[in-house]
């Protein structure tokens, strides 16, 4: 179908995104890289009564190391981190979801913070922010906040940004030496949205697991932190006890949705899949280390 | 352009080499523009949510999604349909290697996948059949079954390697 009738404005500063925000709230739609937002106004799902394009807007764009953390700019292409090196040697978890994200030519187009913002349960990225302890940089007329990843995500869709705010940056600690990374996802075709998948960065000494964060997205109404999985994990030795340890505490800590890929009960069994997996393939990579 | 609260706006972009400046509708997105307005019916309009691929341009040195980039975003943006890219010969060996292996039945889908293809052969980088069928699967074919695209892309890719 063809996209309602809104008006448009080619934002040229973040002061005046900052005054369209005020003026419009809600009525107003961010348009980054738009492989979200546009869909849905072609299907008539929104109808916004005007779209603040941020394309030209310099600051919001880059990937750059910091001091212990990497800085992804809300304008970086998935293409973009995709290939970039300093996300690759600093940041392996999102290097390994990437991969997941769409396909080629939404990656080229569509960005980091535009899928970190939307917060979509499906999402790659939200999980990896959340999994990596990352920080949300958001900005407005009122000035800067900085929101912790586990305070960001609130629900389908649903973040911690208030309507007269824009995502700027997001800042991820540089995965530190002596951990591993493991991101794994299922999807009826490659690329497509996740039916069940797992973000898991965890720090290994032989064959005890010293701590492990697992954030699970796709089945939930948001990424999720396994809290109960975390804790039966934390300084145990990956075994046959641990495992079903953790996949029991599943129980407790996801609640999954039924969508049209399929019911709670196999997301969770497809979760619990996945855990044991992702783990395997961790413990796997830290002695290989 | 900057401020527009009206329905339209002027662009200047570049397509397939040639300058052109219209003014279009704010809420038209780039594949109707460049159908409609420039008579440019190589790219086609499946599904026009960003599933079906078989609208995929070349913006920017890169493969998109023509249903899901407004044309007002275009200002100042070079195009390349497959029109130019077919012109430009860049795919003349990929286009001869989907005559000789059946790669296309209705040819709905052949403007998007020889837009992607063109983008892996682009890289010059070898790539598995795997990796050939990973690059395309955001472009769908109902006909083929995708083999014997995935057979054109390969042959294509080995005589360029080999060549």
């Amino acid at each position: 179908m063809k996209a309602p009738r809104f008006s448009y404005v080619r934002a040229e500063s973040l002061e005046q995104v900052f005054e369209l925000l005020k003026q419009y709230g809600e009525d107003a739609r961010i348009l980054a890289g738009g492989q979200s937002l546009i869909p849905t106004l072609n299907m008539r799902l929104s109808q916004p009564a005007i779209l603040i394009d941020i394309n030209r807007l310099d600051m919001l764009k880059g990937i750059s190391a910091g001091d212990g953390a990497v800085r992804i700019g809300a304008l970086a292409r998935h293409a973009e981190v995709a290939e970039s090196p300093v996300i690759a040697a600093r940041l392996p978890l999102i290097a390994a979801a990437m991969p997941h994200v769409a396909h080629v030519a939404v990656r080229n187009r569509g960005t980091f913070g535009g899928s970190v913002a939307l917060a979509d349960p499906a999402a790659e990225m939200p999980a990896c922010v959340l999994a990596l302890g990352g920080t949300l940089v958001v900005a407005g007329a009122r000035g800067r906040r900085e929101i912790a990843a586990e305070d960001f995500f609130r629900g389908l869709y649903e973040t911690a940004r208030e309507p007269d705010e824009i995502l700027v940056e997001v800042r991820v600690p540089t995965e530190a030496p002596g951990t591993v990374s493991v991101f794994l996802e299922l999807a009826q075709r490659h690329g497509d949205f996740a039916i069940a998948g797992l973000a898991c960065h965890a720090r290994i000494e032989g064959d005890t697991v010293a701590d492990a964060r697992l954030v699970y997205f796709a089945s939930e109404d948001r990424p999720r932190l396994a809290k109960g999985a975390m804790a039966a994990l934390a300084g145990k030795a990956w075994n046959d006890g641990t495992r079903a340890a953790v996949i029991g505490a599943l129980t407790d800590d996801l609640d999954p949705m039924t969508n049209l890929d399929g019911g709670a009960a196999m997301k969770l069994h497809l979760q619990r899949v996945l855990t044991g997996r992702a783990l395997d393939a961790a413990v796997a990579q830290a002695r290989a280390a | 352009m900057t401020m527009n609260t009206e329905d339209t706006a002027e662009i200047t972009c570049t397509v397939n080499g040639e300058r052109v400046t219209r003014t279009v509708r704010v809420r038209q997105h780039l594949v109707d523009f460049l159908r409609g307005e420039l008579q440019l019916t190589g790219s086609h309009l499946g599904c026009e949510h960003g599933i079906c691929g078989a609208c995929s341009v070349r913006v920017g040195g890169v493969v998109v999604r023509g249903c899901l980039m407004l044309a007002v975003q275009a200002d100042g943006a070079e195009i390349v349909t497959i029109e130019g890219l077919t012109d430009s010969e860049e795919v003349a060996d990929l286009q001869e290697n989907f005559v000789a292996r059946n790669a296309l039945q209705c040819g709905f889908c052949t403007p998007g996948m020889l837009m992607t293809a063109a983008e892996l052969l682009a890289s010059g980088r070898p790539a598995s059949r795997e990796q050939i069928r990973e690059f395309l699967s955001g472009n769908f074919c109902r006909c083929t079954g995708y083999h014997a695209i995935v057979d054109a892309v390969e042959a294509t890719l080995r005589q360029r390697l080999e060549g």
